[in-house]
């Protein structure tokens, strides 16, 4: 099966396009365009099981080398040819006694999929996810207009994703990330004659653009340095090069700084974040699979896959920790206070995002990646009990309108509460063992100074977050059921509060542009309802009443298409982390990576490179050498710091200041006692977490009001999102604009100035020489005819008497001339 | 020179061997072609002088018959100092001569009646007030 990985996503692919090209035309109906994107991600996902597991655990496992269709599968010569001069290796590598790099490279870059412990991990989140997403949207997108248009983008998307995660070399996963940044624009912008999605479509993309940006220089960065964009090779040399530490800028920092620019825009982190909330004007199954569970983390997955080139540089790992860290904090802020169930979900997901690049920035790669895991599981499925909430609700997305509903939507209430538990890091869902052991690396970390500062900034960015989920949950699910007295039925809560002022019109009746998707007045946008009947007699009505009764209805359960990928989703968000269960239950567990290759850490090891022994690390668990690679690292270590742990770091990255774990290890003389501290801190702090939004939301509404108002500054900060967008828009977007201006006027003053001013000149110019023309020339003309006229014509005339004998006189002269010409020689002769 | 310029100066100036009266009785018996010419240029001359600067339509008219006769003249005696020659075709010169007068006869028959003509209509047989030609 490992051979046909090429299927994977081509698939998608050819679903999209049989969906997209076909599905207008021919009038497919929904059953059949959602079996056709079903059916295509369904088998993608099972080639992807078998493929995996195939390699992983199969009879002939390839593990953890890379397989790579060039041997055997589908594949072929994509950029073929052409030689590229290698500027390093010379004194770099020659300073760490490396071979010299030839000068000059034979580039030759293959379309060829690869597939190892990473993009396995991100195929089968692809599929996996996408595929729970797909179903969910065969019911939540019933009766759209543009029904195929979604599935072909979606499917299209799948496919950019794959090709993203199993190219073999960095221009595939460009093309990739490019992909799927068209996908992500043509997705939030699905219900393109609404401005607010037109307009946060453009911003996703052009905010994407600076992004990738950064990420293709980094790509001619590699193949000027290494001479190939093949991984394998790419990282075969890279691992050769010095350590640049802390301030010292090296080639592999700009390489990184580069890359991570990119991850930065895919992947929403500061100050790159603001397109991702707007994202979610977009249809919400899009916010679960691109804004959620996979696209954003493309990011990661690119920093994961770099991790040699990004722990050549601890300048680059501080910033993506900082980053990461600030992220995490300052979205979390932000959840707090909005209002809108989606914006909530996205400010979470930034957040937790921003957990990502903390573990990645720590050096703990797969443990980001395990956090990139857990997450895609709990946060689709988050948005889709969202989506499933919004179907329920008739579109309405205002929280403030919602509360009691989990008497009306029991699966969804269920499912979501797996997902509120696990993101709030309670003991044993899937969130917990990923973001605890995110803030254990980052306490302990040696690879990087402040690791205290980032444990303490991620923790409190975890209690921020159990608190704005357990709010979510309240009220949401929970509390007095206050959708009977809302407005509702707006797709986003700028235009919903407009409405409520009076200022805006309903959805509905505001005017649609285009065939697709077609909105008579009165008709709902997005999924039309068994009840549709009744809902638009009271849309009628309440306008003409000019009342707000309207979304005065009961909310109902959703269909078993949409919910029982909630329970799938909810299953994977409760044991989806017990593939990684951390070091510290190494008591119970017997081992401290459990499972062996099953456990995601000894799956993703050989990965990343141990910038100790400046190799790949070796495959611990293979054969049953569980363990033997920290025991190797202790060996080659010129100076080990102290332990297994203290290894990695400090030999090679230096002293990085003051350590919190160690600090707490010293205190307590136990290595286990020291991780069950910061175990039982994480805990009680989503447990406090988790009691503030109960004692706010719940048990004391009151109380949100009075501290809102007591942190008045705080509050209105957060709810207007610090005012990034109101800063872009002041110094990015205005100062464009300006500039086109400026631009502009220089065009159409300067330089069509020049052009037209050397246009007057040559009127003038022309002007000028047709009067010398007209009344120099022609005039010296005229007056020399005249001249002559004037002279001559008094002679001619004066022979024209009229008189007949004048004439015969003439003609007699000319007689008398002819006869002396005749006679010429004669006479002549005679004289002589 | 003056006789290069006109047969007639050299005709009346040209110096005469022997003395005057024999030569011109013998001349006169005998008249050779030069002279018959000289008559006739000088009947040409006279013909052309009227035609160019008399007034009266009607002298003009004269003059050209002038003219005529003088070509008249010239055929007459071309053909008979050819005749003296032995040459067979010396009664063409007579014959032509009989043309030009019929011709001549003619064209004074429909001259008079141009004049008649002009005259009916501008009242004047002076060529000078005639110049209709002008425009």
């Amino acid at each position: 099966m490992i051979k046909y990985i090429w299927l994977v996503p081509l698939l998608p692919l050819i679903g999209a396009a049989i969906n997209g090209l076909l599905g207008r035309k021919l009038r497919f109906s929904e059953t059949l365009i959602g079996g056709i994107a079903v059916g295509s991600v369904a088998l993608s996902f099972l080639i992807s099981v078998a493929a995996v597991y195939s390699y992983g655990f199969g009879g002939h496992a390839e593990w953890p080398r890379p397989y790579l269709t060039s041997q055997d599968g589908f594949s072929f010569s994509w950029i073929p040819g052409g030689a590229v001069s290698v500027n390093a290796g010379g004194e770099t590598a020659a300073a760490t006694g490396a071979p010299e790099s030839p000068r000059f490279a034979l580039l030759n870059i293959e379309w060829s999929y690869q597939l190892d412990p990473l993009s396995s991990i991100f195929m089968l989140i692809v599929t996996g996810v996408g595929l729970c997403i797909f179903v969910f949207a065969t019911g939540y997108m019933h009766g759209e207009a543009g029904f195929y248009r979604f599935f072909a983008y979606m499917g299209l998307f799948m496919f950019a994703m794959l090709v993203l995660v199993m190219g073999s070399n960095f221009l595939m996963m460009f093309v990739g990330w490019e992909g799927v940044g068209l996908c992500s624009y043509l997705l939030i912008g699905y219900y393109f004659d609404r401005q607010e999605a037109a307009n946060a479509s453009r911003k996703a993309f052009i905010t994407n653009r600076i992004g990738d940006f950064g990420f293709a220089l980094a790509i001619f960065g590699v193949i000027a340095t290494f001479g190939s964009a093949q991984y394998t090779d790419v990282f075969n040399q890279a691992k050769s090069y010095p350590i640049e530490l802390l301030g010292h800028w090296g080639v592999l920092s700009w390489i990184a700084l580069g890359l991570f620019v990119g991850a930065c825009g895919k992947s929403a982190q500061l100050p790159l974040h603001v397109w991702l909330p707007d994202a979610m004007a977009g249809p919400t199954p899009v916010s679960a699979l691109i804004h959620a569970a996979t696209m954003v983390t493309a990011g990661l997955y690119m920093v994961t896959r770099t991790n040699v080139i990004f722990q050549h540089s601890q300048t680059m790992l501080l910033v993506v920790a900082l980053i990461g860290a600030a992220t995490a904090i300052f979205a979390a802020t932000i959840g707090i206070t909005q209002n809108d169930i989606k914006k909530v979900l996205a400010y979470s997901t930034v957040s937790q995002l921003g957990f990502m690049f903390m573990a990645c920035g720590v050096g703990a790669f797969a443990i980001g990646i395990f956090h990139v895991m857990t997450h895609a599981f709990f946060k689709a499925l988050m948005f889709l009990g969202a989506g499933s909430v919004i179907h329920g609700m008739h579109h309405e997305q205002d929280m403030r309108r919602m509360g009691g509903l989990k008497k009306y939507m029991p699966y969804t209430y269920w499912t979501f509460m797996a997902g509120w538990l696990a993101i709030c890091g309670i003991i044993p869902f899937s969130g917990f063992w990923s973001k605890d052991e995110i803030l254990w690396k980052a306490a302990e970390t040696t690879f990087i100074p402040l690791g205290w500062l980032v444990w303490l900034v991620g923790t409190i960015a975890a209690t921020c977050t159990a608190f704005y989920m357990t709010r979510l949950m309240a009220m949401t699910f929970w509390g007095k059921e206050r959708f009977l007295a809302g407005a509702g039925g707006e797709a986003d809560e700028a235009h919903a509060s407009a409405y409520d002022k009076g200022l805006a019109q309903h959805d509905a009746v505001r005017p649609s542009a285009g065939d697709r998707p077609r909105h008579e007045p009165g008709e709902h946008v997005g999924p039309v309802h068994e009840d549709v009947a009744h809902h638009v007699v009271t849309h009628g009505h309440a306008h003409e009443a000019g009342g707000h009764e309207h979304g005065a209805h009961i909310p109902h359960e959703s269909p078993p298409s949409m919910w029982v990928p909630l329970a799938v989703l909810a299953v994977l968000a409760v044991i989806g982390g017990l593939v990684g269960i951390g070091p510290a239950f190494r008591t119970v567990t017997g081992s401290e990576h459990p499972g062996k290759r099953l456990h995601i850490v000894t799956w993703l090891n050989p990965i990343i490179w141990n910038p100790v022994t400046r190799e790949f690390n070796a495959p611990e668990g293979a054969e049953g050498a569980e363990g033997a690679n920290h025991v190797a690292l202790v060996a080659e270590a010129p100076a080990p710091a102290e332990g297994a742990h203290g290894a990695t770091g400090a030999s090679v990255y230096g002293d990085t200041g003051f350590n919190l774990a160690h600090a707490v290890e010293s205190s307590t003389h136990s290595e286990l006692a020291t991780e069950w501290i910061f175990i039982i801190i994480s805990l009680v702090v989503a447990g406090i977490g988790m009691l503030l939004g109960g004692l706010f939301y719940i048990w004391r509404p009151a109380l949100a009001g009075i501290w809102a108002q007591r942190l008045r500054p705080l509050y209105v900060a957060s709810y207007n999102k610090y005012w990034v967008d109101e800063f872009y828009g002041w110094a990015v977007t205005r100062r464009t604009m300006d500039l086109a201006r400026a631009v502009f006027a220089f065009d159409s003053k300067i330089v069509d100035g020049i052009v037209n001013g050397l246009a007057a000149l040559s009127r003038l110019s022309s002007r000028i020489v047709g009067a010398i023309d007209k009344y120099l020339v022609d005039g010296l003309v005229n007056a020399i005819a005249a001249f002559i006229m004037r002279l001559m014509s008094p002679l001619f005339r004066a022979a024209q008497t009229g008189f007949t004998q004048n004439y015969a006189l003439v003609m007699v002269l000319g007689l008398m001339v002819a006869v002396a010409i005749f006679f010429m020689r004669d006479i002549l002769n005679a004289i002589r | 020179m003056l006789n290069l310029i006109s047969p007639a100066f050299a005709f009346f100036f040209q110096e005469t061997p022997r003395s005057g009266f024999e030569v011109m009785k013998e001349s006169a018996a005998h008249p050779d072609l030069s002279k018959f010419l000289v008559i006739g240029a000088l009947l040409f001359i006279i013909g052309v002088a009227g035609v160019l600067t008399r007034r009266n339509i009607i002298v003009i008219f004269m003059s050209i018959e002038l003219i005529l006769n003088a070509a008249n003249l010239n055929f007459i005696a071309f053909s008979r100092f050819l005749s003296a020659t032995g040459s067979t075709n010396a009664v063409a010169g007579q014959i032509f001569t009989v043309f030009v007068i019929v011709v001549a006869a003619a064209e004074a028959a429909i001259g008079l009646g141009i004049v008649i003509a002009l005259y009916r209509n501008k009242e004047t047989i002076w060529v000078d007030e005639i110049d209709l030609l002008k425009w």
